[in-house]
């Protein structure tokens, strides 16, 4: 096990580089250089003033150049200056992680309370009017277009109803946790809605798979309780590659982030992203991109450990 | 018919006994189904309605009235009418020909990339396979959105640039997919065989190879058009997507969400165009997975 997470890790060495490559060529492709927003605002600006801000960020260099500095200055953590507000990437990306990382945190617990529950009810009970039901909401919220669906969320709770605040993260000169709890209520049903339809199909396909199996007969025939069998052994043996699937897909939430902190102006990356993007801000761009990737490797790896802990008969060579 | 054998006489009811082609079987198949049908045939009415927009819509598409602004749905414009007075259902079918076109072509392109990759990959195995998988976990491991919208922010975002880069940038599952089967087909005596008589590699892979993973494939195609929709309208909604005046879905979406509140209607009535649509092609989605995989059949 110690060996197999040793070789994992040293594998994300290579695909790290990669990943970082392939980000760097791309946002290389971009058209218009940090110059650009400069020359956008229609002033006429000397040509020396312009190269010398083009040598100061260093992107006078040729393309090789620029890619092996900028890379060796990630890996300490220095993933440059903002174009825009000439402040630290890293800085400006740890300021808005804890909103997104809240939001995640939120959203994930909230579709796997949700969806793991639903998803043992369905198979216990196939083909009843519950799992007609369920599987009807799953196949719904699989098709639903999130933002679309936090409009019509926004439109029905916070216009029509005043139920619920229609954005952001707090009511400004009455915070309180309660507001806040109110604020978050929205984006994060927005953000979970296709996990608690993706996951309570995968659990309920994986809990019938099990329920079948000769051990819960064994179980049955020792006299035990339904709710013991169900609980004990069931549960806990359907359950292993659901977990796996949704330590998958917590990367995968960052991606839905971003459009639900557009539509519900929350201060994440996702904004941050969106925020860049139209400032033509492409060192941040980077930054995000290569922490969102990170992301994604680390939680693959994750995936692979809890899937070897919780199955023993996965072995590693 | 009667077989001899050691233990005696075997009847086998020939009359009884059908011989069906591969695609009737499917056919057939598919039509047990109920709600796949039933999808197949509202996504088909859906698509003809849009595709034949100029035909069926009861208004030009651009035309202005400036004296039937913000109307809420009535007989005359049964999803009411935009803030120049354009009829909304009009423009939900013309924006349905670009948005359903998106669709299709980037999940075919996107399978289809994926299909060549993986076959490669598989049938190749070594440096090839170790190269390609490599690239494929580089390219899974970047996350798509943010990837589409930087990539989308870069271009012009016309029809086509944007079918290119929903396409190119969903070919990673197919990939991973066709790697696995061929990888385990290329074992098997029927592709020795072929191999034995002289085939060439691409023969093998191309009539050999292929039709036994055409399964997965058309399920794969039939579930990224579906997704394809989605990441359209998601960047359209954006801002990134396809340009107005040309409609679609997601810009239609976009417009309306300052008027959300005032004219609930223009942001109802395109979303759950999406929501149909998509909902279509994943229930026939369905249906092809059950019809198409042998191990599921005649339950």
């Amino acid at each position: 096990m110690g060996k197999y997470i040793t070789r994992r890790v040293l594998q994300m060495i290579p695909l790290m580089i990669g990943i970082s490559l392939i980000i760097f060529l791309i946002i290389q492709a971009a058209p218009g250089g940090p110059e650009g927003m400069m020359l956008q605002s229609g002033l006429t600006i000397d040509p020396a003033v312009i190269e010398a801000y083009r040598h100061r960020l260093g992107v006078d260099q040729p393309i090789y150049i620029q890619y092996f500095r900028w890379f060796s200055a990630a890996l300490s953590g220095d993933l440059g200056i903002s174009y825009t507000s000439t402040r630290p990437v890293w800085v400006m990306i740890l300021e808005r992680l804890p909103a997104t990382l809240e939001l995640m945190a939120v959203s994930f617990l909230l579709a796997a309370v949700i969806a793991i529950p639903m998803g043992i009810y369905s198979a216990l009970h196939q083909y009843s009017p519950f799992d007609f039901t369920a599987t009807f909401f799953s196949f719904l919220g699989i098709a639903m277009p999130v933002f679309w669906f936090g409009l019509i969320l926004q439109l029905v709770f916070s216009v029509k109803l005043g139920w619920l605040p229609v954005a952001g993260t707090g009511t400004v000169g009455s915070e309180s946790l309660s507001d806040h709890i109110k604020h978050l209520i929205l984006p994060s049903i927005v953000l979970s809605l296709h996990y608690i339809a993706g996951w309570s199909r995968y659990m309920r396909s994986s809990m019938l798979g099990v329920i079948r199996a000769d051990y819960i007969r064994t179980a049955y025939a020792k006299g035990m309780v339904e709710r013991m069998v169900v609980l004990n052994h069931a549960v806990k043996n359907a359950l292993i590659p659901v977990i796996t699937i949704m330590a998958l897909h917590m990367a995968a939430l960052f991606s839905g982030a971003v459009i639900t902190e557009t539509i519900f102006a929350w201060p994440g990356i996702g904004r941050l992203f969106i925020q860049s993007m139209n400032s033509r801000d492409y060192p941040v761009l980077m930054g995000i991109l290569m922490m969102g990737s990170f992301m994604v490797v680390i939680f693959n790896l994750f995936a692979d450990i809890v899937y070897g802990w919780l199955d023993p008969r996965i072995s590693y060579q | 018919m009667a077989v001899a054998g050691r233990l005696g006489e075997i009847k086998i009811p020939l009359e009884k006994t059908r011989f069906v082609s591969q695609r009737r079987l499917v056919w057939e198949n598919f039509k047990r189904h109920k709600i796949a049908v039933i999808a197949a045939i509202l996504f088909v009415i859906m698509t003809v309605a849009c595709y034949a927009a100029p035909l069926i819509a009861p208004y030009e598409f651009d035309e202005i009235n400036l004296s039937a602004i913000r109307q809420p749905p009535s007989p005359e414009h049964w999803m009411g009418t935009d803030d120049l007075g354009r009829d909304l259902f009009t423009r939900i079918l013309y924006g349905g020909r670009i948005s359903i076109t998106i669709g299709i072509m980037a999940a075919l392109i996107g399978t289809s990339l994926g299909a060549f990759m993986g076959a490669l990959s598989g049938f190749y195995g070594g440096h090839v396979d170790n190269g390609l998988m490599r690239f494929t976990d580089i390219a899974y491991s970047i996350p798509t959105l943010p990837l589409l919208i930087v990539l989308s922010s870069f271009s012009n975002a016309a029809v086509p640039i944007i079918v290119l880069i929903i396409g190119f940038l969903s070919w990673m599952p197919t990939a991973r997919v066709v790697r696995g089967s061929a990888l385990s087909l290329k074992q098997k005596e029927f592709v020795e065989s072929a191999r034995m008589i002289g085939a060439l590699d691409r023969t093998i892979i191309w009539k050999h190879i292929m039709p036994n993973i055409a399964g997965p494939i058309i399920v794969g195609t039939t579930l990224a058009v579906g997704s394809a929709i989605i990441i359209e309208s998601s960047l359209s909604f954006l801002g990134l997507g396809v340009q107005p005046p040309t409609p679609t879905w997601g810009n239609m979406l976009m417009d309306a969400q300052s008027t959300m509140a005032s004219k609930p209607w223009l942001t109802i009535f395109p979303g759950l165009a999406i929501l149909f649509i998509v909902l279509e092609v994943n229930f026939i989605g369905d249906g092809l997975h059950d019809a198409l995989d042998p191990t599921l059949r005649n339950r």
